[in-house]
């Protein structure tokens, strides 16, 4: 394939052009937007906002990512962040010297403690249970505020702690700290997933759980492993949020992020019906949300039209992907080639140690791994037709 | 105990009378509701959410006065939702409950529902927020604050401070697009303003009443605005995300930028006290027993105002430092 037609068929095409457009719209409305200057020794400026308050979707996004690849989705998301919000920031004020920064450790440990926990309840429902995963996480989804509630007593929970606000406020080499905290997970994952073969394990579980078993993986852990994942990813994000106010507030905290955290996958390209991720796209994903965000704010939009806005900017990169989408379909329709014989696992065409770039077969492109065709071995989902993974 | 039978008794007797004559010619106040069964009055109570400290307050006292004064209270909290509480509501209907009190979440949208209410003669009382309807036979009475005043108060406050300052470049932080309060205390403070030409609003967005919201606009509007030297929070916790914010940009809250916010909840009251705040008017969310002193009045069948304003009162740095010891909430 030469490059301009790689270039043009990559899934990451239009949510980069869709980023470019909105940066180039602030270009010309707002030059103000790209001003970075010097405070205080650290970066300052719209563009490092966005970086900044973009890092709680992007967190949770990168564990969702890997949830939705194994065909399964995190609605509990939110409720864990406010969860882990409750935890620390309860956990702070009741301490025995509320400034002191072995009161904040113990209070971030524990929260991310309760964070590994439940997602260990949300993994068991899952793997073991077999519990439609929309309908396991949407129990802690429900649940998780009213707990957040019970721990802060329906009270917003202030805090006054250098170390626990350094995680919202801090910086480190003049970057903000929670991009490099975000980062680096950001690093782990990629090379965790795509320098190793926990990627290309995780894909098989989402193209198909029973032929990925019989292919011997460990399918019930890995499923375990992604939701542990997304709810560790989840409250960290949540020691973000709360400690970028200095406060935990159950009600608000994380509301509506598990969308948010949807939609970054998805506008990055990885398909809802499981299977192939893009952890480039994710990232894109979900710079696009936050720097629309930021440009509704900067640019000064009516709160009244700024939903509309967002809504408008959103749809008009799905359409972008949409015929795409049509001519892959259409491709699909003449007659595949045989597809080698045996096994579930994708065993030719997964690049295993390219770096965290996508290969370009995220949403509906032909290169299918074999257990995707609905030809040899028993394919549990019928929903693994790429058309299935847009957005309802 | 003679007037609880009494109560009771009227409730039965309009109940029976309700069933007696289909949907009843619906007068628009004082009639008890149709589930008068037992001598205790149940009250169907529908709350915004707990989105501020204001709020969780305003619950608190609300429960706290149900119970003080033997009124049964079915809570719900719509967390921020038009459609949650129009269905709870509704479900206070089908519970048939003597009285609805509700804040509304947004000023719009509410005939429906509240027609329904009407048709079983179940009594609305409105607290905290109005709704913008044409028919006002569709509550019988709303409790709260005068929005319009706590955003004069802080205009005038503004005036006779920042008057005399030369150029005032105003960032207005908004609460919840459509609110009663977020509308209200804009043209409150609008129209308190208006003839000062030093004072210009020169961004507004909404922070949706909540401290990341305010600190995430606030962030925003001081990279696009950075001669941006005044900012009026339409609550205090917007406020404290705005100090946050502000703080991050290396500048001094209170100082090289003042601050007004209005509510007074303790947060904000410490930080006015800190001299990060500059003046905060008061929304006193200690409604509880006025609420339910009008509920008996209302199921009683007695006449009672159409409009009760909560009292309330302002603060400057000075008078926080001497209130906050005692500040309940």
């Amino acid at each position: 394939m030469t490059l301009p037609v790689r270039i043009s068929r990559s899934p990451l095409l239009w949510p980069l052009a869709a980023l470019l457009a909105l940066l180039l719209f602030n270009l010309v409305v707002n030059p103000g937007f790209f001003t970075v200057r010097i405070q205080d020794g650290h970066l300052f400026g719209s563009l490092v906002d966005v970086l900044k308050n973009g890092s709680p979707t992007l967190l949770i996004a990168l564990g969702m990512t890997l949830v939705i690849a194994s065909r399964g989705v995190d609605l509990s998301v939110g409720a864990v962040v406010a969860i882990s919000a409750a935890i620390a920031c309860t956990s702070i004020a009741s301490a025995d010297d509320p400034s002191s920064p072995g009161a904040a450790i113990v209070a971030m440990t524990s929260a991310i403690g309760v964070g590994l926990l439940l997602g260990a309840w949300n993994g068991l429902l899952v793997s073991v249970f077999g519990i439609q995963p929309i309908i396991a996480t949407l129990v802690l989804m429900t649940a998780g505020r009213g707990i957040a509630m019970l721990i802060t007593d329906g009270q917003i929970i202030t805090v006054n702690n250098e170390t626990y606000s350094w995680l919202g406020g801090g910086h480190v080499l003049g970057l903000p700290a929670q991009v490099v905290v975000t980062g680096l997970i950001l690093l782990l994952v990629a090379v965790l997933t795509r320098r190793t073969a926990l990627g290309m394990l995780v894909e098989a579980v989402g193209i198909n759980p029973a032929a990925a078993r019989l292919a011997g993986v460990r399918s019930r852990s890995i499923t375990w492993t992604v939701y542990v994942f997304a709810a560790f990813a989840a409250s960290v994000a949540g020691l973000m949020i709360s400690a970028q106010v200095n406060a935990a507030d159950a009600n608000r905290a994380g509301l509506f992020i598990e969308l948010d955290a949807i939609l970054a996958v998805v506008i990055g390209g990885t398909s809802l019906a499981g299977g192939r991720y893009s952890l480039t796209g994710t990232v894109i994903g979900a710079l696009v949300l936050q720097t629309l965000t930021t440009t509704v704010y900067s640019v000064g939009i009516p709160s009244q039209y700024s939903t509309l806005f967002k809504a408008v900017v959103i749809i008009v990169v799905f359409l972008l992907q949409a015929p795409r989408l049509r001519a892959a379909l259409r491709r699909r329709r003449r007659p595949a080639p045989p597809p080698p014989a045996s096994g579930g696992l994708p065993s030719g065409p997964v690049p295993v140690g390219t770096d965290l770039g996508p290969t370009p077969t995220a949403v509906g492109a032909p290169a299918v791994p074999t257990g995707r065709e609905p030809s040899g071995s028993t394919v549990v989902g019928a929903g693994n037709d790429p058309a299935e993974g847009a957005l309802r | 105990m003679f007037k609880k039978t009494m109560v009771a008794a009227m409730a039965a007797a309009v109940a029976l009378g309700t069933a007696a004559c289909g949907s009843g010619d619906g007068d628009d106040s004082g009639s008890g509701g149709g589930g008068g069964g037992g001598d205790t009055i149940t009250m169907g109570f529908a709350q915004v959410g707990a989105e501020s400290g204001w709020r969780t307050a305003n619950t608190a006292d609300i429960q706290r006065a149900a119970e003080d004064a033997g009124i049964e209270l079915q809570f719900s909290d719509a967390q921020q939702k038009q459609e949650n509480q129009i269905s709870a509501i509704r479900s206070f209907i089908q519970q048939k409950v003597d009285v609805i009190a509700f804040s509304p979440v947004v000023e719009t949208g509410w005939d429906a529902v509240l027609l329904e209410a009407k048709r079983a003669n179940i009594p609305v009382i409105l607290t905290d927020r109005s709704v913008d309807t044409e028919d006002e036979s569709l509550y019988v009475t709303f409790l709260g604050s005068d929005f319009i005043e706590e955003g004069r108060k802080a205009g005038e406050w503004a005036v006779e401070n920042w008057g005399p300052l030369g150029q005032v470049n105003i960032a207005e932080l908004q609460g919840t697009t459509g609110a009663a309060p977020a509308l209200d205390r804009q043209e409150g403070f609008a129209d308190a303003i208006a003839d000062t030409p030093n004072l210009k609003i020169v961004a507004s967005q909404t922070g949706d009443f909540t401290r990341s919201g305010g600190r995430e606009v606030m962030e925003a509007m001081l990279n696009s605005n950075p001669e941006i030297n005044a900012v009026y929070a339409h609550n205090d916790d917007m406020g404290l995300g705005a100090i946050e914010a502000i703080e991050a940009a290396g500048k001094v809250p209170g100082k090289d930028i003042q601050i007004i916010t209005v509510d007074a909840v303790k947060d904000g009251m410490q930080a006015l006290a800190d001299g990060k705040i500059n003046f905060i008017v008061e929304c006193n969310p200690l409604l509880g027993d006025q609420l339910m002193e009008l509920a008996k009045k209302v199921v009683a069948g007695e006449e009672v105002e159409s409009r009760v304003v909560t009292e309330e009162t302002t603060f400057t740095q000075e008078q926080a430092k001497e209130a906050l010891p005692d500040r309940q909430y």
